[in-house]
């Protein structure tokens, strides 16, 4: 590994994000031969994606990409990864930027070899924020399974410091007493690859989520579908545990609304229709009702959609939900008015899944460095000052589309360096 | 290379408290004669500079490391290009996942059979040297002077590329120049824009960078990334140089015989290559669409004047002022189905509300109605969307559309399940009809025009609707054609703002590819792989499996049947090594008589019923990780099966399979990716080619007296780690039902 800082003008690359998007822009430059720095706010890299069960339409894992991508990073040594690191401050001009990047305490350093003597010490617990809060980890703990690096690390918010992982430690890994770090690198273009968040479903005030355990979003079913999620693969109601009889999704929960995200979230309807196939594998019987608009699943998605659509325990209503009400028996109903037929609808399910739409996650980091975010938040790559943006920091759109427009950022990120 | 070795265990992370550590070091000393040291933590600094002393004292050049799994910890073990580093997974596949109960003895001699394959391996093993081309060729070739190809070529030389963009037509432009107005292309989405296709028609011939040759096609393109030749001739002409037709071994037979007419009469070989023909590095696929055929619609009048495509609306659009009641029809289906019409994807919604704004800016009390079955406006599109549900002089609803009648002058739109509650018709003056884009590449169409040995076009068009598309959800610009990426239209229908990304993501790959070739790496998956399959020919007996199973045509032959390799065709999955039963191909550090001494070096007891022994070939992508996974959750494996990965399950050599029971092991199995339509093998062909030589290998196993079931390939998926320990239980369960292999100790 050289030094962190390429000589000036010499044509690095900047890629603040490391999800598929960000991942992708950074492999896609270096394999040209490019120096790439990418900075990840997390411990870890891979983004959502790494959250996701399966991807549609082929139902495959996205960690089997991952693992790909990671793969790839290790055997170049063009990349220079980040993690735990934030933009704070972009000088300078095309060509020949200074960005300082600060790296905040990880705890662990990179001695860890991801034995997990700390966790079986530590007696501290946080919320697993990778499943969404529905299992805890410690407070020293593997950020998942494919985590890369593998590497631990702490969450300060919950430690006590009472310094049994350091004891434990036989490799002098833990480090309690860390400071945040600054460092200053030289690149000639930044890509923001900065992703998205899911929609605060909180803020949604008819949707009553948190009202009722039986109220979750289709990241957290991601979750409960995954192998290595919380309930290690059965998608049980958080809470009792109950194992649901039926199912409602709600779609366009905050999208295509003018109080909430006015674009629409461009993967809700397939990411709900792929949801369903995993509730199908886990429980042949059970019965499933999606509440929609439209259903967005074009070209060849059309494909999968009907062949849900030919499940009989499956009904889908053309309608928008106006209103979940929390049930004694720990359900819900669902309640929507069908807009073909004019009647009203009560579905009183086990658990309702809200098909929450993605919210740029980037744009406060960015609008704080001078970048410009159009008014729902997104980036617009500006190719004349070499700040660009790839994947859902650019709009909302699927895996594909995400992984395209890195490829096409990488580009846009290589020309500036000439 | 003259090698020194070096072996080095660490004892770390448990290994050390398991295992008798002197025990396993005798091993190395003893059995493999190579010198041994351990060390606490081999991964810290103190454990690096353990190993670089004695590469800087004494010369050792070949490291063999056992530790934690290779895939982790890379960085630490990377010794250099000069080096080979080898590593035993002594954590991850013998520590971390003993299972309940283990007896030492066992978890010791799996230790020391991993040891002794990676002393093994490490013997076997060759620094590989790049393969470079004499002369490369940077130049990028880009097929389609539309959109897709005008900003490919653009981006390209925007990057320091020449580029040479050929259009079938006399001009550039392809199907935008037809459109009067395009969809918003920035925030806030609402308002329709001027068509900019002239600005980057412009652009494009502004360029000093870029050749355009108009009136001209694509005759054939022989070669190889860095060293592609391509023949163009006029368009719509026929040449000589047309790519051949792929003709199979048996069709070849038939011809010879005469009892078969030769496709390729009067064209050159395919192996010729043209001596006027153009050099290229790297090519770019971008010719297109062409409007759907949608005369079966019998029910929408489609022969009718007064109904017309979406394509042909365009046209009058452009041309002049459009009627003023016009009904625009998105779904065929009436009330059998609500899919809209093939190949549409979300374009033609789009296309729908822009021209319905036509009918409105041309007509004062124009009124447009979109009858659909679900609009499809993704992402920002929605706004645009909106902005036209704010017109009262747009009129939008779901529905069934039964059928279209002519009445006097007019035409009534009959629709049904409306969001009216109520059946309709609707009197208009015009019905357009939402026809898909179909790809250049549809019905199976090779565009491309290659000479290869596996036919001119791309393979699996049908698993794609004819387009020209990746499987891979991550890596959407992965062909089974190295060198050769496609964008636009011929991948899927997609607006004018997707298509200027993926054509300036295909340039991107376009050049990647040139730079790798010109570094002598392979391209994705394998990025960066500076090794290479060698032939050793004296022994090739012209079987035609290598060329016929390279799941990326790689592969070319002559007269006789010997293979002609392109190097930078290959993807380094060693598919042809697999299939070789000769056993000639291998690469410098991966070959047949590796592995299959690593699996000889496997110690199998003769006479102790429960030591059976198991092998089982892992491919390293997914299969590996999951192991590796399976381990970190410390679910215990079962201690008799030794793993060895491989680069994928399509470079086993059955051979191995032979050299395991012939040594006396009891079972082998593979573990490798999903086959089939949805398949997750990163080489394609993989997994699928790895099955049908085990159902073979089964068969000759039967002739021998051994059990078929002795081999088996199995499915799984990186997550699958919950599941593997159990698949593998299952396999040793069954053959443990048989008994030992009955040529134990022979």
């Amino acid at each position: 590994m050289t030094d962190e800082r390429s000589a000036p003008g010499a044509g690095g690359v900047l890629v603040v994000g490391g999800g598929i998007s960000g991942l992708t822009t950074a492999l896609e430059a270096a394999e040209v031969g490019k120096d790439v720095f990418l900075v990840e706010k997390n411990p870890c890299l891979g983004g959502r994606v790494a959250q996701l069960n399966q991807y549609f339409p082929k139902l495959c894992p996205p960690s089997c990409g991952l693992e790909i991508n990671f793969k790839r990073i290790k055997n170049n040594r063009k990349i220079r990864v980040y993690t735990t690191t934030e933009v704070k401050s972009v000088e300078g001009a095309p060509g020949n930027y200074q960005v300082t990047l600060e790296t905040a305490p990880r705890g662990v350093n990179s001695k860890c070899t991801a034995c997990n003597a700390c966790v079986e010490v530590c007696p501290e617990e946080r919320d697993n924020v990778f499943n969404f809060g529905m299992d805890k980890t410690k407070a020293i703990y593997k950020p998942h399974d494919m985590a890369f690096p593998m590497k631990y690390a702490i969450d300060f918010a919950a430690c006590s410091k009472c310094g049994k992982c350091v004891e434990a430690c036989k490799y002098d890994a833990v480090e309690l007493d860390g400071q945040a770090e600054t460092k200053t690198v030289d690149v000639a273009s930044v890509v923001w690859a900065t992703g998205w968040n899911p929609y605060d479903p909180t803020k949604m005030d008819n949707l009553k989520y948190g009202s009722s355990d039986a109220i979750i979003t289709n990241m957290m079913m991601e979750r409960l579908a995954a192998p290595g999620g919380p309930t290690d693969g059965r998608i049980l109601r958080p809470g009792d545990n109950k194992e649901p009889e039926s199912f409602a999704f709600v779609q366009c929960a905050g999208s295509r609304d003018e109080n909430h995200l006015e674009y629409c979230s461009y993967i809700c309807c397939m990411a709900s229709l792929k949801q369903i196939t995993y509730i199908r594998e886990r429980y042949p019987e059970a019965k499933v009702t999606v509440f929609y608009i439209d259903l967005r699943t074009p070209g060849k998605y059309e494909k999968f959609r009907e062949k849900l659509m030919a499940d009989e325990n499956v009904t889908f209503i053309k309608g928008k939900v106006a209103e979940i009400i929390a049930e004694d028996d720990g359900g819900v109903t669902v309640v929507a008015e069908n807009a073909v037929t004019g009647s009203k609808v009560h579905a009183k399910v086990d658990l309702a899944i809200l098909a929450t739409g993605m919210e740029p996650a980037g744009k406060d980091a960015a609008a704080r460095v001078g970048v410009v975010v159009d008014n729902n938040g997104f980036i617009a790559s500006d190719v004349d000052k070499a700040m660009l943006s790839a994947g859902c920091a650019k709009k909302a759109a699927d895996v594909v589309t995400c992984t395209q427009n890195s490829t096409a950022a990488a580009l846009k990120a290589i020309q500036a360096s000439r | 290379m003259d090698k020194k070795y070096g072996a080095y265990v660490c004892t770390g992370c448990g290994i050390g408290d398991v295992l008798d550590i002197e025990a396993l070091t005798e091993v190395v000393t003893g059995e493999m004669s190579m010198g041994c040291k351990t060390h606490e933590a081999l991964c810290g600094a103190a454990g690096r500079e353990f190993i670089e002393n004695d590469i800087n004292n004494d010369g050792v050049n070949t490291v063999v490391i056992g530790a934690c799994s290779p895939r982790v910890m890379q960085d630490v073990f990377d010794f250099g290009d000069d080096k080979i580093t080898v590593r035993a997974n002594l954590r991850e596949q013998v520590v971390w996942c003993q299972p309940e109960g283990a007896g030492a003895d066992f978890t010791q001699e799996l230790a020391s059979d991993y040891m002794r394959m990676a002393c093994t391996q490490a013997k076997k093993s060759d620094l590989p040297a790049p393969y470079q081309l004499e002369v490369i060729n940077k130049k990028v070739l880009v097929m389609g002077g539309g959109i897709a190809g005008m900003t490919a070529a653009l981006e390209a030389a925007r990057a320091g590329y020449g580029v040479t963009l050929i259009e079938k037509a006399e001009v550039l432009g392809g199907k935008a120049l037809g459109w009067r107005k395009q969809f918003p292309t920035s925030s806030p989405w609402t308002d329709l824009e001027e068509n900019s296709i002239a600005d980057l028609v412009n652009a494009v011939n502004a360029n000093d960078s870029i050749t355009v040759k108009t009136s001209t096609e694509v005759a054939r393109i022989s070669g190889a990334p860095g060293d592609f030749a391509a023949t163009f001739k006029a368009a719509e002409t026929k040449s000589e140089w047309d790519a051949p037709f792929k003709v199979t071994v048996d069709e070849q037979e038939k011809i010879e015989k005469g009892q078969l007419e030769d496709p390729n009469a009067g064209l050159q070989k395919y192996t010729k290559i043209d001596p006027a023909a153009e050099k290229f590095g790297s090519v770019v696929l971008a010719t297109g669409w062409t409007p759907a055929d949608v005369s079966e619609y019998e029910h929408l009048l489609p022969g009718n004047d007064k109904v017309v495509t979406n394509a042909q609306f365009e046209k009058l659009a452009k041309e002049g002022k459009v009627p003023a009641r016009v009904a625009f029809i998105q779904s065929p289906g009436g009330e059998e189905h609500d899919r809209d019409f093939p190949f549409c994807n979300s374009v033609t919604s789009m296309v729908a509300l822009k021209q319905a704004s036509y009918v409105r800016e041309d007509n004062v009390d124009g009124k447009a109605y979109i009858l659909y079955q679900h609009m499809r406006t993704p992402g920002n599109m929605e706004m645009f969307y909106k902005a036209a549900q704010n017109d009262d002089g747009i009129f939008l609803t779901k529905g069934a559309v039964t059928g279209v009648e002519e009445q006097g002058g007019t035409l009534l739109v009959n629709a049904k399940d409306t969001l009216l509650n109520q059946d309709i018709s609707l009197e208009v003056d015009m019905v357009v009809l939402a026809a898909g884009l179909v790809p250049t590449t549809g019905g199976n169409k090779a565009m491309i025009n290659l000479a290869y040995r596996q036919g001119p076009g791309f393979l699996d068009l049908d698993l794609f609707d004819g387009y020209a598309d990746s499987h891979f959800i991550c890596f959407p610009y992965e062909t089974r054609r190295t060198g050769v990426y496609t964008c636009g239209g011929v991948r899927k229908a997609m607006t004018m703002e997707e298509t200027i990304d993926d054509a300036a993501g295909a340039a991107l790959k376009a050049i990647q590819c040139i730079e790798s070739v010109d570094r002598g790496v392979s391209v994705h998956p394998r990025s960066g792989d500076q090794s290479y399959p060698e032939f050793f020919f004296q022994r090739c007996t012209q079987c035609k499996r290598c060329t016929e199973e390279c799941p990326f045509g790689a592969l070319d032959d002559d007269e006789k049947g010997t293979p002609l390799p392109n190097p930078t065709r290959c993807r380094r999955c060693g598919t042809c090594m697999g299939a070789c039963p000769e056993r000639i191909i291998g690469f410098k550090n991966y070959n047949v008589d590796m592995i299959g001494s690593m699996v000889k070096s496997i110690e199998v007891p003769d006479d102790d019923e429960d030591k059976l022994r198991y092998l089982v070939l892992v491919c390293e992508n997914d299969a590996y990780p999951a192991l590796d996974m399976a381990a970190m959750r410390r679910k215990g494996l079962n201690n008799l099966v030794r793993f060895i990965p491989v680069r994928c399950l399509g470079s086993v050599n059955v051979v191995w399979v032979k050299d395991a029971l012939s040594s006396g092991m009891d079972g082998v199995m593979l573990l490798g990716c999903k086959y089939g339509d949805d398949y997750q093998c990163h080489f394609v062909k993989g997994s699928e080619i790895a099955n049908k030589r085990m159902d073979n290998i089964g068969e000759t196993l039967g002739s021998l007296g051994l059990e078929p079931e002795r081999c088996a390939m199995k499915q799984v998926a990186i997550t699958d780690f919950d599941k593997v320990p159990g698949m593998i239980q299952e396999f040793v369960d069954e053959i443990n039902e048989l008994g030992p292999n009955p040529f134990k100790g022979f």
